[in-house]
C-alpha cells in the first residue's frame, strides 16, 4: 500500500500554533450554521401552536407524536420508504460488492468508464437520472410503483457500498490471501475465513449509507413513484398544506432522526479507518 | 488431504483470472448499461422526437426543434439564471466552508475532530426535503430570522437589504437571497468534505519549510497551502454546481418566481408532457458537468474527492 506522508497521523499535532480567533469564529459559527435549522426543527415538533411558523415556540405537548402514529397516510409512507430502502439496499450490496471485488486490485482496459458510470448517478442532477428512468419507463409500459423505486434508488445506492467495500479490500495485504491458501484453503475457504471477516463492517457501514440514502431520496423518486407516496414525497405534498402543520413538523422530526442515527453508526463502525470520507459520495 | 469439488472449482477460477474477473461484473455492468446508461441514451433519443403544441402528442420523427427551442430567449434566460445561481452557491459555500475545513484539518484533535466532522456529516445526510422544509419555516415572516431581526434592532438593515435589485424581493422566503441561503446551507457539506480532504492532504513540514524559509504565516498559506488545496475546492464545486443545475424543489418553496432548468424539466415533463423538450433540457446540465468534470480531471480535483 502506497504510503502518504500528508496523511501520517501526529505530524503537526505536537507543537501547532493555536487558531486565530477570527479563523475560530468563522469555524464554530459555520458549525452552528449546519445545525440551526435541524435543532429548531425538533424544537417546532413538541410546539403546541397549531397553525403557524411564529417564533418562539408557545409550549410543550407530545400530543402531534400520537395524531401522526394514527394517521394511515403517514404509516403507510413509513412502511414503503422501509421497503423501498430495504430492497434498495441488498441489491446494492450485492451489486457493489461484486464489482469491488472484480476491481479493487486489478486495472484493465475501460476500468475507468466503468468507475465513472458508477459516479455518475449522483455526480449527474437527480432529475436527470429521474427522467430517464420515468421515459423508459413509459417506453416500456412499466406501471410506476414499488418496484420501479426500487430501481432507481438501487442505482445511485450502488456507488456508497462500492467505495467502502474497495477501499477496505485495499487495505488487505494480498499476502494474507496467499497465506490462507499455502495453508491450503482454497479460494472459496479463503475468502468466508479471510477476506469476509474483514470486509464485515465495511458492508454494514456502506449498507447502512445506502439505506439512509435510499430512505430521504425525493428527486429521482417523484419520477419513477407512480402514485405511491414515500415518506419524502408525503412531505413534499404537505408543504402546501398550513392545516397539517404538526403533524408535518413530527413526521419531518422522524425522517430526520431515522436518517441521522444510522449514518452516526456507518461513521462510528468505519471510524479511524479513512474511508467514511471515500464512503460519503 | 482429500480434494472437494469446491477445490477444483477455486483452482478452475484462480488460473483464469479474467474469467473470473468478468463474472463478478457481470451483474453490475448489466445493470448499469441497461438501467442508467440505456435510459439515458434513450432520454437523449427521445430529445429528437417531435412534439405537437396542438394536439400535445408526442411522435417519433427526428427533428432538431428541441435544441434550437434553447436558444430562444425565454429559454436562455433560465439557462442563465440557474447558472448564475450556481455560481453564487458555489462561492457561498467556499467563503463560509473553507475555515471549517481548514479550522477541521489542521486545528482540531480527538474528540473536536470528531464533532466536526460528525457535525458536517450529519447534516449532510439529514433528509433534503426536511431541510428545506426547516428553511420555509425559518425564512417565513414570523418566522426566527424576523423575530432575531426585529429584537435585535437589526429590522432595517434586513429589509435594505431586501430593496436592494437581484436579491432582494417582498420578504426573506420569496427573495433571491433567501434562495441563495437555502441552496448554500443544503450543499455547504458537499463542499467541506472534499476541502478538508485537501487541506488534509498537504504536508505539514511543507508549511514549516515555508516558514524556516522565512514566511510570514499569511504568506505561507497564501502561496503553499492555498494553490494545493484548490483541487479539493474544485471537487467541492462539482456538487454544488451539478446539484445547484439540477434541483427542482428549492426553487419551488423559496424565493421569486421565474423558472430554473431543474423546474423547467419537471414542467415540460410532468404537466406539459413534452418529454422531447424536457429531455433537450437536461442536455445543458449534462454538457455542463461534463466540461466541468473534464477541467476538474485535468487540475487533479478526482484526488480529492
Amino acid at each position: 500500500m502506497p504510503s502518504d506522508p500528508g496523511r501520517r497521523p501526529g505530524r503537526r499535532r505536537d507543537d501547532g500554533p493555536r487558531a486565530p480567533w477570527p479563523l475560530r469564529i468563522a469555524a464554530w459559527g459555520g458549525l452552528v450554521f449546519l445545525h440551526v435549522p435541524i435543532v429548531l426543527l425538533a424544537i417546532y415538533a413538541f410546539n403546541t401552536e397549531q397553525s403557524a411558523f411564529s417564533f418562539p415556540p408557545r409550549g410543550f405537548t407530545l400530543k402531534w407524536f400520537a395524531q401522526a402514529a394514527a394517521r394511515d397516510d403517514v404509516v403507510a409512507a413509513i412502511v414503503l420508504s422501509l421497503k423501498v430502502a430495504a430492497v434498495a439496499t441488498l441489491c446494492a450490496l450485492l451489486l457493489g460488492t461484486l464489482a469491488a471485488l472484480a476491481m479493487a486490485r486489478r486495472t484493465f482496459l475501460g476500468k475507468d468508464v466503468i468507475t465513472l458510470t458508477f459516479i455518475l448517478p449522483i455526480a449527474l442532477p437527480g432529475i436527470i437520472t429521474g427522467i430517464a428512468l420515468h421515459s423508459v419507463f413509459e417506453l416500456g409500459d412499466v406501471t410506476p410503483g414499488f418496484w420501479t423505486i426500487a430501481i432507481g434508488h438501487t442505482t445511485f445506492c450502488v456507488v456508497v457500498v462500492y467505495n467502502n467495500v474497495v477501499a477496505r479490500l485495499r487495505r488487505i495485504p494480498p499476502g494474507m490471501i496467499e497465506a490462507a491458501m499455502d495453508l491450503g484453503a482454497n479460494g472459496l475457504t479463503a475468502f468466508r475465513t479471510v477476506i469476509l471477516p474483514q470486509l464485515a463492517t465495511a458492508l454494514l457501514a456502506g449498507g447502512i449509507l445506502a439505506f439512509g440514502l435510499s430512505f430521504d431520496e425525493l428527486i429521482v423518486t417523484t419520477f419513477t413513484a407512480g402514485h405511491d407516496k414515500t415518506l419524502p414525497i408525503w412531505l413534499l405534498n404537505q408543504l402546501g398544506r398550513p392545516r397539517n402543520v404538526p403533524v408535518t413538523n413530527v413526521v419531518a422530526l422522524v425522517v430526520m432522526t431515522l436518517t441521522v442515527l444510522p449514518i452516526i453508526g456507518a461513521w462510528w463502525l468505519t471510524r479511524g479507518t479513512e474511508d467514511t470520507r471515500g464512503a460519503i459520495r | 488431504v482429500s480434494r472437494r469439488p469446491a477445490d477444483g472449482l477455486s483452482t478452475f477460477f484462480y488460473r483464469r483470472r479474467r474469467l473470473y474477473l468478468w463474472l463478478l461484473l457481470t451483474p453490475p455492468l448489466l445493470w448499469f448499461g441497461v438501467v442508467f446508461v440505456g435510459s439515458l441514451c434513450a432520454l437523449v433519443w427521445q430529445s429528437t422526437y417531435t412534439f405537437d403544441d396542438f394536439t400535445m402528442q408526442v411522435t417519433p420523427d427526428f427533428t432538431w426543434a428541441n435544441y434550437q427551442a434553447l436558444a430562444r430567449d425565454a429559454n436562455l434566460d433560465i439557462v442563465v439564471r440557474t447558472v448564475g445561481m450556481a455560481i453564487a452557491v458555489t462561492l457561498g459555500c467556499v467563503v463560509i466552508g473553507f475555515p471549517i475545513a481548514y479550522y477541521m484539518a489542521r486545528y482540531t484533535r480527538g474528540w473536536t475532530r470528531g464533532l466536526f466532522y460528525v457535525g458536517v456529516m450529519l447534516p449532510m445526510w439529514a433528509s433534503y426535503i426536511v431541510k428545506a422544509y426547516a428553511w420555509t419555516m425559518i425564512l417565513s415572516k414570523g418566522g426566527v430570522v424576523y423575530w432575531i431581526a426585529d429584537h435585535s434592532g437589526l429590522r432595517g438593515l434586513l429589509d435594505w437589504l431586501l430593496t436592494l435589485p437581484y436579491i432582494g424581493g417582498n420578504s426573506l422566503s420569496t427573495s433571491n437571497l433567501g434562495r441563495w441561503l437555502v441552496f448554500v446551507y443544503a450543499w455547504l457539506p458537499f463542499m467541506i468534505l472534499p476541502m478538508h480532504a485537501a487541506i488534509e492532504r498537504v504536508p505539514g513540514n511543507l508549511l514549516e519549510a515555508s516558514a524556516d524559509l522565512g514566511a510570514r504565516p499569511w504568506q505561507s498559506f497564501q502561496s503553499v497551502l492555498l494553490p494545493l488545496a484548490f483541487p479539493g475546492v474544485v471537487a467541492g464545486s462539482i456538487f454544488t454546481f451539478s446539484l445547484t443545475l439540477g434541483d427542482y424543489i428549492i426553487p419551488q418553496l423559496v424565493g421569486p418566481p421565474g423558472l430554473y432548468i431543474g423546474t423547467m424539466v419537471n414542467l415540460q415533463q410532468g404537466s406539459l408532457g413534452n418529454l422531447p423538450l424536457a429531455a433537450a433540457f437536461t442536455a445543458v446540465p449534462i454538457a455542463i458537468i461534463s466540461v466541468y468534470l473534464w477541467g476538474a480531471r485535468r487540475l487533479g480535483a478526482f484526488d480529492a474527492l
